[in-house]
Parts: structure tokens; sequence; C-alpha cells
């Protein structure tokens, strides 16, 4: 059975298609202004990677900011759901997802039969999500990547008191006129962060595995802060921006079962 | 095919004209050389209507949320208070009340009536400021009782705590006859006592019916009637109201008529909702979910007791009971006891005695799972809020939390919560059965 996911996000839009569970092709691009367009052609590219047509497909679940424009869905789900699902078929241990996009921060508990037990959501603060990291990145005058690093080199506790993003920035710059080392900086940007999800994830109760997912997993800085915060290892997921489109291939299959 | 039954409410259209009627009457009070005052839903409103039939009150937190319904109005109303310096955090219902004032425009047309005088009591901070603030700006007097003597299961067998209230509302008396110039009638007073309880007592009666399934009411609707007890509980149309709404509601039960034909999922929220979205109570219903009420329209206005089985029901009004009520001091004791044993009353003193009651909620009107609201615009309400979520949680009650504000629509995101329903009813194995 083939099915696909198409996770509109914030930011990117993520295609994954599944063969009898295994994934044979994914895509990836910017949502840009009109997500509707951006989902179609990415699916178009998804299947043709895939060698197959959309005729062949049992079913197509969208999950994401944007689900609902997703013409081509014939089914689709939160975020919630979808990260949950994706998650443990990566991983059958996990109990917690944190999920960290562009926008907002989750944190699910599932059970081991899968089951969504609770959730969170950070929706009012962007320092709980990717566009902090983004912002703080261009004040810093570095690309979020190399934020990232630069955190690595540090383990001064230097303390970032704004909880919003605006404000953050301007102690940002205070803190570079302060001639603060910028790797110092960066560590305090993503201990801020961390700290922001972790308590947001022990409202749900922190049970290991915990995996992490979403595009901001693949911040190296990020994920040290957050080590650190919950106080035990997470698992970083391979691909971790495409668990929901993955979450979502799943779903579409089960529903067309 | 539907699972139940629904049909409208017959006594919709009397509710939009008594509410209509309660504020123009305000509004025109002084034409008719009538009173007009102004204090918060928490007053003890039995008590001015001892100066006469020709009172007329503005209760503040509906009047407020009116205006936070009317969304442009709202927006001036929150940008005159935040231009007069006041920080843009506190009690949203006070911003807009405020707004309202400083802008001389009454949400219901002309402007602002100016009050006689403000009355008030004050179990939340931000209760006794509102109208200190009011009375400063209108140039009027103001009379403010405090009753922070703890939560009633301390103080009902402890007649001092009584006392000091009985002893403050003694003292407001006088003050009332001082600025109003009118001789006091007690014999108005015990009148408007035993209204208060006739209107309390029935509107707890009209939400036990909702335990029944289907529930004969949800929760948007339950929002028009409750605000009658917001308004006035002394006022004798109200009262009278509510016994007419009880009959009808019981109607619907004995005929098996829903307010959510499909019914299959029960809720409850929490605090006051973000009255300019009501919509999302509308949303719940393409999952078959119904808010059947919450702690706060139960128990803001609703006077309720343990029954002999253990359930609540609808506290028995000193009537019921055959205790005479013959003086002022009788009087003024029972309104400080009733009143004090209201529910919404407890938890401004230990967020556990809030978690009890939903607990007894979820139990007692077999609710699937719990939606609470996050409110950024009452301090008071949302105290220990988190708390009470996870007592919920560890009963094993499913809960969800949203944000918002009740009054300042700036604070609330509509996509965003839906789609946080979206997420709990996937939780709770619920797909849509009809579309959006
Ligand atoms: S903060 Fe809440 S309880 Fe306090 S006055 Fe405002 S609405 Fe009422």
């Amino acid at each position: 059975m083939i099915t696909a996911g198409v996770d509109v996000g914030a930011k990117t839009v993520k295609i994954v298609v599944l063969r009898d569970r295994e994934v044979v092709a994914t895509a990836k691009d910017l949502s840009g202004f009109d997500q509707a367009k951006v989902a179609s052609e990415l699916l178009a590219q998804a299947l043709e990677k895939a060698n197959v047509t959309q005729g062949d497909l049992a079913g197509i679940c969208s999950t994401g900011a944007g689900r609902k424009i997703v013409s081509e869905a014939t089914h689709s789900v939160t975020e919630v759901s979808a990260g949950a699902k994706g998650s443990l078929f990566i991983n059958p241990d996990v109990r917690t997802v944190i999920d960290v996009g562009a926008e907002e921060g989750r944190a699910i508990r599932c059970t081991e039969k899968g089951k969504v037990e609770d959730f969170a959501v950070n929706e009012k603060c962007a320092a709980g999500s990717g566009a902090f990291t983004e912002s703080m990145a261009r004040a810093l005058e570095v690309d979020v990547a190399e934020l990232g690093k630069l955190s690595l080199g540090s383990d001064a506790s230097v303390p970032m008191n704004a909880q919003c993003a605006v404000f953050a920035e301007s102690e940002v710059v205070s803190l570079l006129h302060a001639e603060t080392p910028k790797q110092d900086i960066s560590k305090a940007i993503h201990d801020a962060i961390a700290s922001r999800i972790t308590s947001m994830a022990r409202r749900i109760g922190l049970n290991k595995e915990v995996l992490v997912i979403g595009g901001v997993a693949l911040n190296v800085g990020f994920i040290r802060s957050l080590n650190e915060a919950i106080e035990m290892d997470v698992i970083v997921a391979d691909d971790p921006e495409f668990v929901n489109a993955l979450g979502a291939a799943l779903i579409a299959a089960e529903r067309a079962n | 095919m539907a699972k139940y039954k629904t049909e409208p409410l017959k006594c919709w259209a009397k509710a939009k004209e008594l509410r209509d009627k309660y504020y123009q009457d305000y509004a025109t009070a002084h034409e008719r050389g009538g009173i007009r005052w102004t204090g918060g839903a928490w007053s003890f409103d039995a008590i001015p209507y001892g100066l006469g039939d020709d009172v007329y009150p503005i209760t503040g937190e509906p009047y407020a949320a009116s205006i936070a319904f009317n969304k442009e109005f709202s927006l001036k109303c929150m940008e005159a208070t935040e231009a007069k310096g006041w920080a843009r955090d506190l009690c949203s219902y006070m911003r807009n009340y405020w707004g309202s004032m400083y802008l001389n425009k009454y949400n219901f047309g002309g402007p602002y009536p100016k009050p006689t005088f403000a009355f008030q009591d004050h179990i939340c901070c931000s209760h006794a400021k509102w109208y200190q603030v009011v009375a400063e700006h209108e140039d009027i007097p103001y009379f403010n009782i405090d009753v922070s003597v703890g939560p009633y299961h301390l103080i009902k067998d402890n007649p001092q705590k009584i006392k000091y209230i009985v002893d403050q509302m003694h003292e407001s008396i006088e003050f009332l006859e001082k600025v109003t110039g009118r001789e006091y009638n007690d014999d108005k007073l015990i009148e408007a006592v035993k209204t208060d309880m006739r209107s309390t007592s029935t509107w707890a009666k009209i939400c036990e019916l909702n335990k029944n399934v289907p529930a004969p009411l949800e929760e948007k609707s339950m929002y028009s009637f409750y605000v009658f007890g917001t308004l006035s509980k002394a006022k004798k149309e109200f009262a009278d109201f509510y016994d007419e709404l009880y009959d009808e509601v019981k109607d619907r039960v004995d005929r098996g008529i829903a307010a959510v034909a499909n019914e299959r999922c029960r809720l409850m929220s929490d605090t006051q909702p973000p009255w300019g979205f009501l919509k999302v109570f509308r949303y719940l219903e393409k999952y078959g979910a119904i808010s059947v009420g919450s702690l706060y329209t139960f128990g803001l206005v609703g006077n309720w007791e343990v029954k002999k089985d253990g359930t609540w029901g609808a506290r028995e009004t000193y009537m019921e009971k055959g205790i005479e009520i013959n003086t002022r001091d009788e009087a003024l004791t029972a309104l400080a006891d009733w009143t004090l044993s209201r529910p919404e009353w407890q938890h401004f003193y230990d967020p556990g005695l809030k978690t009890e009651m939903m607990l007894r909620i979820a139990k007692e009107w077999k609710l699937t799972g719990v939606m609470l609201h996050l409110n950024r615009g009452c301090e008071g309400l949302s105290t220990g809020i988190m708390e009470n979520r996870l007592g919920l949680v560890e009963s094993g009650i499913p809960v969800m939390t949203f944000e918002g504000n009740m009054g300042d629509e700036r604070e609330f995101d509509l996509g965003r919560t839906m789609t946080r329903i979206d997420s709990f009813m996937e939780t709770l194995d619920l797909e849509p059965i009809s579309a959006d």
C-alpha cells in the first residue's frame, strides 16, 4: 500500500511517501505565500521521485498549521497525532515527544500503545520555537547552524531573563555591548529556549524515552541545553523535520485499511 | 441521522428583552427620579434595593463582557485605558469598563451613565481598585465591603466571621441613606434577600438538569441565562425568569430534547470564555462534543449544597427550610451566610477546593474531558488553574488547555484554539461527524 503524508508547517512543507510502511520518497520546500500551491507541487515531485502517481495512493493525510488547505488530502490530523504516530514508529520506546518547529513548541506524552495521553503547546510565545533562534541568530549576525555550534564552545551560564523574543533581542544586544563572548551568548539563547520547552514538557510529565522532532532538533546547541535542562539524554530523530509528515502517511495507511 | 431531537429554547426572546431592559432602565433611571449605582457581579446587590423600587444597578463584569462581544468598541476601550497609563495585564473586564467610562460612551448607546454611587465587595484584588478608580474619575461616593474571611467550610459555624461582614453591611446601609438622602426600608431588604436566595437556588436547579444525557442545555446558551445572576441576583423579574426557564428546561429533559443533536462527548470549561469568540463552543459540535457547563457557570451564580446521597444539588433556601427573616440584622446575616457559600467564592483561598469541586462536576455530570481556558484577563479565577489541571489529570480526566483572554481579543487566536480542540478530540478518538 502506498500513502503520503503532507505536513504544511509555518515555514516549510514536508512530504513523505510510504510504500508498505517503508519511506520511498521525501520532499521539502519553503511554504511561501501560496501554501496550497507549494504543497501540490511538492507532492507531485515526491510522487515522481517514488515513481508512482496520485492514483496509486491509498490515502493522503495532511497535517501542520496549513493542513486544511491541502486539496489532495483524504484525511487531516493535527501535529499532535501525527507527531506521536511518527515518533512511535521510529522508536516504540518513546513516551515523550518534544516537537519544536518554526512557530510552535509542543510536548506530547504517549502510552506504550501509541495513544496520546496528554499534550501541551506553547503557542503564544516565540521564545519556545524556531523563530526565536532565528531572530537571535540575526542579532548575533550568524546563521542558525553556526549559532548551535557556537554554543557548544561555552560552559558559561549567562542568564537571559527576557521571556519574550523582542526583549530577548535587546538583551542580546546589551550582552554584545558588554563584550560577552558570542559563544556564551549563543549558549544563553539555547538555555533560554530549552528552559521554556522543559517547563512546558514538565506540565505533562517527562517520561523516558524522550524523542525530539521538528526542525529545531537539528540545532546541536539547543539539544545540549535541553539535555541539561531536563536532566536526561534525549534522542534526536533522524530527519526530525519529516516526522510529522511520516506520522501523517502512517495514519493515511491505517485509515485506508 | 441525528441521535437526539433538538429544538430552540422558547425563552430566548424573553431573555434578550429582559437584558436590554436592564441596561436601558439603568441608563434612564435618573429621568424617572430613580437611583443608579455601579458595582460588581459579586456585590451584595440585595442591600441597595432597600432604598426603593426605583434602584437600578449596572454590574461591571457583565457590562464589560458585553463590550468584549462588541470587538470594535472593546478595542477602543482598551486603547483609552492604556492611554491613561494602566497596564495591559490588568483585569480585562476592568479595562473595558474603564475605557467606556473614559470615552464617555455607553455600549448600549449614548454617553456613559454616571452612577449615583459605587457599591462593591472585594474577594479579588481587582474588585476594590476597579470602583475606587470609577469613584475618583466620576467623583461619586463609594462603599466597599471586605469579605476576606476564608472559605465557607471554615466560617459557617463561626459567627464572628459572619458578623465581621454583617457589621460592614450595617454600615453600608448608613452610607446608602447618607449619599441618597433616602430612608431605608427593611421590608424591601428582606424581600430582596429572599429573591436572591430564590434566583440563585433556582439557577443551581437548572444547571443540575444538565446532569441528564443528553444535556438539555449547552454552555454557550447557558451564558445567556446565567448572566441574570451576575446583573442582579435580587431582582424579582430575574428570579421569575429563572422559574420559567427551569420549567422549560425540565420539560426538555422529560421529552429527551438535546442541546446538541449528536451528543457523544461531554466536557466542561473553566473561567470566563473569550466573549468575542463563543463560536469555539459551536465548533465542538462538529465532533458531537458539548460543554455542559463549568464551575464558573454553575457556581458564580448558583448556590449548592451536598445532599444526603452525597451529590451536589441546589441549596435549600431559608424559605424552603422554614427559617424566618424578620429584621434587618437577620436579613443581612442570611445574605452573608448565603452568599459566602457560593462555590466560586471558595477557591480564592485554595485551588485545592476548586479541584475538588471540578472533580465532583466531572463525575456527577458524566464528563469525558475538560477544557481549561488559561484566561489572561482574570487573575481572580485563573489563580491555581494549572494546579486544577494537574488534579484532574491525576484523576484520569483528559484535559486540554487553551490560552486567551475573556475581554481582550488581542490575546486570543481563534485558529489555533480550534486546532487545539482538533488535537484534543483526536486524543479522545473522536473524528468529525460534520464539516467545519
Ligand atoms: S480579575 Fe477576574 S475575578 Fe477579579 S475583578 Fe477581574 S474578572 Fe473579576
